[in-house]
């Protein structure tokens, strides 16, 4: 499997993301600059986490009018998985490929420390490789994680089962302690927490690798295995 | 030339956090009478006179970019400046 981890002016969590692919997946990633255009030749893409454009004016505002980002919608529409972490997130949430909006975190601080996560919903082609409500380690680094949306698509998101993760005890203000969703078709996932971040022991945790696993098992069967 | 003064708020609905701690901030300084606080931006653009549609353009600024609807308000002044 192929995938793409989009680099904007600010991204720093991009090395974390290629290392968690390249080194512990053991599947191939490229590092792709925000000004291209085609991102047909891959089979997954990853927004990481960090400050695109310095989140000036908001986090994400600015990133989401790159060119790359086309490319990813058009990625999204085609059924590709797409993997937005942390400011990842802001920009889908930017760009209206996920619905809602960040607001700051409730207690106006920068947190960043190991959360617990439940897996709202393992049906999903990020998340099979998890058991239903499993609990897992996963850390947080931001300061606007605090997720907002209306009522009526919150209904909705409860409704086409799109929560994926929730926190266990909520760090920053989330609507009813959403750390994560889907877009409707459930190949869009944007997530606050990094899974990127905990793909081995020496990193306090290697719970987010089952995330990138399930990528990986959930293309084989539909791409491989299939053909 | 235009010079146009753009404010964006967040939407009544949505917490502002900022907004609460600074009135916690004034209650301790024993301003009491402050019942809320709401924090947003302000910017100032100044465009190059452009004949018509400026307002439809600054509308145009607002949704696009400068303003995130799904939580902020934004309502802005529209100033023609004659240079000196």
């Amino acid at each position: 499997m192929r995938f793409a981890c989009i680099v904007f002016p600010g991204s720093n969590c991009d090395v974390d993301m290629y290392h968690a692919i390249r080194d512990e997946l053991g599947e191939e990633v490229e590092y792709v600059w925000h000004t291209e255009t085609n991102l047909d030749s891959y089979d997954g893409i990853l927004l990481p986490g960090g400050f695109s454009y310095g989140d000036y004016l908001r986090c994400g505002a600015i990133a989401r009018f790159s060119n790359v980002m086309e490319a990813v919608k058009k990625a999204a529409q085609e059924g590709k998985p797409v993997l937005g972490v942390c400011n990842g997130f802001q920009v889908l949430l930017e760009a209206g490929l996920l619905p809602g909006a960040m607001r700051r975190n409730t207690n106006l601080k920068f947190i960043c420390r190991p959360v617990t996560l439940i897996v709202e919903n393992n049906e999903t082609m990020f998340t099979t490789g998890y058991d239903p409500k499993q609990e897992i380690t996963i850390p947080v680094a931001h300061g606007e994680g605090n997720y907002y949306c209306d009522e009526e698509t919150l209904k909705k998101l409860e409704a086409n089962k799109q929560i994926v993760f929730k926190y266990k005890n909520n760090p920053n203000g989330s609507i009813i302690d959403i750390a994560g969703i889907t877009n409707e078709q459930g190949n869009v996932l944007g997530m606050m927490p990094h899974p990127e971040r905990a793909v081995d022991e020496l990193l306090g945790s290697k719970d987010g690798l089952l995330l990138f696993k399930s990528i990986l098992r959930n293309w084989r069967e539909a791409h491989v295995l299939t053909s | 030339m235009y010079k146009v003064k753009v404010y964006i708020t967040l939407r009544e609905s949505v917490l502002d956090p900022q907004g609460s701690a600074v009135q916690s901030s004034l209650h301790a300084l024993t301003y009491n009478e402050v019942q809320e606080v709401r924090i947003g931006k302000y910017m100032e653009l100044t465009l190059a006179k452009n004949e018509k549609d400026v307002e439809l353009r600054v509308k145009e600024m607002c949704e696009k970019l400068l303003a995130n609807t799904v939580i902020e308000d934004y309502r802005y002044e529209i100033e023609e400046v004659v240079p000196s």
